[in-house]
């Protein structure tokens, strides 16, 4: 009983995102139903700021410095997302309650995700989270692409949950417990049924962050779903997709990480290098971002491969600058609406400087951050990155690191230059955008004043690794 | 007093130049006007309270501003020098300033950037001002070079007319040879004197007298190679032989320019440099020999090409080359006081020349080619008389400022017992002539005889305001009088008292001349004046006839002894050539086509190929999963 204290936020945000459900069955105010939800996951953050730093259920599931940040940033996700479905929920055809609810399930998922110590804690999170995904994914059922990209994600989903539990298995198997740490203390370095294991797990947790080549999914999925959906996909998952595979390494495979540091290493690679050459060739903006998102998580990687303090703070940086860099562009995304239609494909975005000065300016500020120029946000966050690499003698991975920023600037330059300097197009809406200033304007200010006072980010991050190293 | 002579041209240039940038009015035009002409005309009357009050009691005053550089041993202040050198060369440089000013408003007033123009006229006597008022060589190359610029900016400020912008790269580039020349002797100062402050500099110049310096290997008098690199500089400002191509070109700018810049101030520029430097000069006679032969070739050359030249202000900038070279020879001869006395008055009539000449301009309606002139004398008779007497005392006739100075320069020629005395006396005395031939001829071409204008343009034409006729009467004023009211401070017997140690002074016996040699330098000015009378009113055909007589030598001069032509086909062309490979092969070819655009082709290969991997088919995904786990467990097991 004591241990149900330690889950409270989930289990609060559970009641609440079943009680919505019935309510919504019969009160059809989607608003209502979204608003409360989005006051609901506030409650979750302020729930988790007060929780004491325990372990519970055997030592499965963990409350702890490195649990609390992430999912403080995967609720900011969330919430970022419910901000963008008010905004566009009625022209986007998605006009559906259950948007708030499964939104809300598939962050308890991610919570637990990030809490989980043991295999099976991590498999329940990942599933709760992913059945969720598979649902929102094909939310709009009216549109083929939607459905599409449902259906897809769904297939490889399963088969990428498969090979986790193959790998979980294998673990089992070789290790004969399911918590991490009693892994670590069991652990024989001789073993490799023990690594192929590793490998698999590694395989199924790449998928959900999209790393090369487990990412075939995401430019479809991307596309498909609608737009504050993608965003979604684009924020939370990615966090506590990352967050689980770092307490999966470091706390269980610390000993042996010489083994699965080249994995990584490879995934790394492949993911900055394959993000910056095909991104290139893309003519869809949500396509775009999701080559966009393979390659940062191709960056974040490097951080965990470097197996250091220095490279975990880094990646946690990184992951908080993406996460402002992304909300900013999924909100720039959906304010692209002119009569009732979204815009999405890279010329629609011609000239538009013309038109709206200031959106144009500040989309071009995070584009820039993107690309990793100076003094933005997103330079820092590579900055840091590479510097861990650097330290940890893994120059190849740095040099790798910049020579796809470079290319990858390319594709987030060409969006600058046709915003400014190509023929203008027909103005878009204004109207419909104001909740999306709430996501837009502090994300911008954040991107742009972050090279000013960095410290809070540092402190946060530094505060979140003690936990794990 | 002596600050605001200083910053009262910068202050108007940065005015004005704000100005320029709000939309063009009636109002922002006036108030830059009269803005730069009234700040500059302040300190027009500053700087001959100055000079003036120095007269009776020369004093030297040395003004630190503040420091700029101090590095080291190295150390370079701002500051104003106000030696008797400087204040002569701040009356010419004001004065001519404000009334070029004053000129512009009216020469100007159809023009439709007026604020810009007055701006770079102020930019352009600051930069001047800080050339002359520097204490070191640093500042004087700040001075230096920021004349250059105004030059540049001014040259090319009709920058629509191509040739404009031709002519105004051309003087840039080929100043910078020049500027080259000049920062290498003040390295070399540096070098060999540990400072460059001119006090430090020339109080210990007679210890380094023997010193010599190691140049690419070679063992060379130091001073001597100073002295050449320095004259160098002063070539390139100063339009001398071989550094001389671009002042004709200058000519492209507007007429008050030509006649502040490229003919009283900034050519001087070099002519104050060597004077300025007189105690090195002094004790390098390689280099004052090299200065004499420079300058007496040039005054020749310039005047031959005179005599031919159709356009009216081309001619005034070969007399202003020819005059330049008089300087220089006066003062490689040692006669530092005669090259100043000879720039001080020059400044005066050979700007009026040029007012005159924009004044022609105006009133024959933007027309230069003399060709098309002639028998306008009734139509515009305050110019001509202007003109004639800018004429008169560029000739040397008595009496005139003229007279004083050129008459120093060919008697210190004819005294002197230099290696190159003999030479430059005879290229001189033969310049006399020649200078006050193509004066007249000018004249006669532009004034008298029968008009050579289309009726309607001829009956448009029309005297011009009085806003551009008084500056010509006050330049008339001092190309008459300043002459004789200043010659024996000078380089007659108060020189002593009025240089006041600021250039060095030579005492040369003038009384022991030939009375024929004395006045020589005047009957061949006069005739000068009857041959053009005799080629050009008398037998108007005859200059015809002379020149198809004789083609070969006209065409040469027509052609400005092929100078141009030679530079094009030694250094322009070559370079272009090479360049040409340089642009296109190595850096199109080679690293261009391997570097940026090679990659960029193989990454937009690259990404066409990685785009086509994303087949859409489920199957595929899959595959691609399963391929890239069994290629890391294949990895893993052989690692292991």
């Amino acid at each position: 009983m004591q241990s149900l204290v330690y889950i409270l936020p989930e289990i609060f945000l559970f009641i609440v995102a079943t009680v919505l459900l019935v309510t919504g069955l019969f009160l059809k105010k989607i608003k209502l139903i979204n608003l409360l939800a989005i006051f609901s996951l506030l409650v979750a953050v302020f729930l988790i700021l007060n929780q004491p730093f325990q372990s519970a259920f055997l030592n499965s599931f963990v409350v702890d410095e490195f649990s609390l940040v992430l999912k403080v940033m995967i609720l900011i996700g969330s919430i970022a997302s419910l901000i963008m479905f008010v905004s566009s929920k009625d022209d986007l055809n998605i006009n559906i309650y259950e948007f708030p609810i499964l939104i809300i399930f598939s962050t308890i998922g991610m919570m637990v995700m990030v809490s989980a110590n043991d295999l099976l804690a991590m498999f329940i999170g990942l599933e709760l989270q992913s059945l969720s995904l598979y649902v929102l994914a094909a939310l709009n059922r009216n549109s083929l692409l939607s459905s599409e990209a449902g259906i897809k994600y769904f297939i490889l989903g399963a088969l990428s949950s498969g090979l986790l539990l193959f790998g979980i298995s294998y673990i089992y198997g070789f290790s004969g417990n399911t918590n991490f740490n009693l892994i670590a203390v069991n652990i024989n370095p001789e073993s490799l049924g023990l690594i192929i294991g590793i490998v698999f797990v590694l395989a199924g947790l790449a998928f959900k962050v999209s790393a090369v080549p487990f990412h075939m999914w995401t430019p479809d999925v991307y596309q498909g779903a609608p737009t504050p959906i993608t965003g979604f996909f684009a924020l939370a998952p990615k966090i506590a997709a990352m967050g689980l595979l770092v307490r999966f390494l470091f706390n269980s495979f610390g000993e042996i990480y010489i083994d699965w540091q080249q994995i990584i290493f490879f995934i790394s690679i492949a993911s900055m290098m394959l993000a910056a050459f095909a991104a290139i060739a893309q003519t869809n903006l949500k396509r775009l971002m999701a080559y966009s998102s393979i390659g940062h998580i191709g960056y974040a990687l490097i951080g965990v491969a470097c197996f250091t303090d220095e490279g975990l703070r880094s990646l946690l940086i990184y992951l908080m600058i993406y996460l402002i860099m992304n909300i900013a562009v999924f909100a720039f995304l959906l304010s692209l609406k002119r009569n009732d239609g979204y815009f999405e494909n890279i010329s629609d975005l011609s000239g538009m400087h013309k038109n709206h000065p200031l959106r144009t300016m500040l989309i071009a500020l995070i584009m820039f951050s993107l690309a990793g120029i100076p003094p933005l946000a997103g330079f820092f966050g590579k900055f840091y990155i590479f510097v861990a690499a650097i330290e940890s003698e893994m120059l190849f991975l740095a040099i790798i690191g910049v020579v796809a920023s470079v290319i990858s600037a390319f594709y987030y330059l060409r969006i600058v230059k046709i915003m400014y300097f190509d023929e203008p197009k027909e103005e878009f809406d204004g109207s419909s955008i104001q909740s999306l200033n709430l996501l837009y304007y502090p994300s911008s200010i954040l991107i742009i004043i972050f090279f000013i006072y960095p410290s809070p980010v540092i402190n946060i991050s530094e505060y979140a690794i003690q936990s794990i190293i | 007093m002596a600050h605001s002579i200083i910053l009262l041209p910068l202050i108007g240039f940065l005015i004005s130049c704000s100005l320029s940038f709000f939309k063009s009015n009636k109002f922002i035009d006036r108030a830059a006007e009269i803005i730069t002409s009234l700040f500059i005309t302040i300190t027009a009357i500053f700087s001959f309270y100055i000079f003036i009050d120095n007269i009776g009691d020369p004093s030297f005053v040395s003004i630190k501003l503040f420091n700029w550089i101090s590095s080291g041993s190295f150390n370079a202040d701002w500051s104003i020098y106000l030696d008797t050198a400087t204040r002569v060369m701040l009356v010419v440089i004001t004065s001519v300033s404000a009334l070029v000013h004053i000129y512009s408003v009216g020469y100007m007033s159809h023009d439709d950037s007026k604020p810009r123009f007055m701006g770079y006229l102020s930019l352009f006597t600051f930069a001047m001002l800080m050339l002359v008022t520097a204490d070191n060589f640093l500042q004087l190359f700040f001075g230096w070079e920021g004349v250059g610029l105004a030059s540049y900016l001014l040259i090319g400020f009709w920058y629509k007319k191509p040739t404009a912008n031709a002519a105004a790269i051309k003087a840039f580039i080929v100043n910078r040879i020049g500027d080259f020349g000049l920062a290498l002797g003040i390295f070399t100062i540096f070098i060999v004197f540990g400072s460059i402050e001119y006090q430090t500099v020339f109080n210990n110049v007679t210890s380094f007298k023997n010193v010599n310096f190691n140049f690419l290997g070679i063992e060379l008098h130091a001073l001597t190679l100073i002295c050449i690199f320095l004259f160098i500089g002063a070539m390139g400002k100063s339009a001398q032989l071989f550094l001389h191509t671009w002042l004709p070109d200058a000519m492209e700018g507007p007429t008050p320019v030509s006649a502040l810049i490229h003919a009283a101030t900034m050519v001087t520029a070099g002519v104050f440099l060597v004077v300025r430097c007189s105690p090195l000069f002094d004790l390098a006679p390689v280099a004052l020999d090299f200065v004499v032969l420079i300058g007496a070739s040039t005054a020749f050359f310039a005047a031959t090409v005179g005599l031919v030249q159709n356009d009216i202000k081309r001619v005034i900038a070969y007399s202003t080359c020819s005059q330049l070279g008089y300087m220089f020879v006066a003062a490689g001869l040692g006669a530092y006081g005669a090259a100043m006395f000879h720039l001080f008055t020059h400044a005066f009539f050979k700007a009026l020349l040029f007012l005159g000449a924009g004044s022609v301009i105006h009133a024959v309606h933007e027309e230069q080619d003399m060709r098309k002139m002639g028998g306008i004398s009734n139509f515009v008779p305050i110019t001509q008389l202007m003109m004639i007497i800018g004429t008169i005392s560029l000739m040397g006739f008595p009496f005139t400022s003229g007279y004083y100075s050129k008459d120093a320069i060919i008697e210190t020629a004819y005294l002197s017992n230099s290696n190159f005395a003999d030479y430059a006396y005879i290229l001189l005395t033969v310049g006399v002539v020649m200078t006050s031939f193509y004066s007249w001829r000018l004249m006669f071409l532009v004034f008298n005889g029968k008009t050579r204008m289309a009726e309607e343009d001829l009956s448009k034409v029309h005297e011009s305001s009085s806003v551009m006729l008084i500056p010509l009467i006050i330049l008339a004023i001092g190309a008459l009088f300043f002459g004789f009211l200043f010659k024996n401070y000078f380089i007659g017997y108060y020189s002593d008292v009025f240089w006041n140690g600021s250039i060095v002074v030579h005492h040369e016996d003038h009384h022991s001349i030939p009375l024929l040699i004395y006045y020589l330098p005047a009957i061949l000015g006069i005739a000068g004046f009857i041959i053009a009378w005799f080629m050009y009113i008398r037998k108007s055909d005859m200059a015809k006839n002379i020149a198809e007589l004789n083609k070969p030598l006209y065409n040469f001069l027509l052609n400005k002894w092929y100078f141009d032509e030679l530079y094009n086909s030694i250094f322009v062309k070559p370079a272009m050539a090479i360049g040409q490979i340089f642009w296109k092969f190595i850096d199109g070819l080679i690293i261009d086509g391997y570097g940026p655009n090679g990659i960029a082709a193989l990454v937009s290969r690259i990404s066409i190929k990685a785009k086509q991997v994303q087949s859409g088919f489920i199957y595929h995904y899959a595959f691609a999963i399963l391929i890239g786990l069994s290629i890391i467990i294949t990895f893993i097991i052989f690692r292991f």
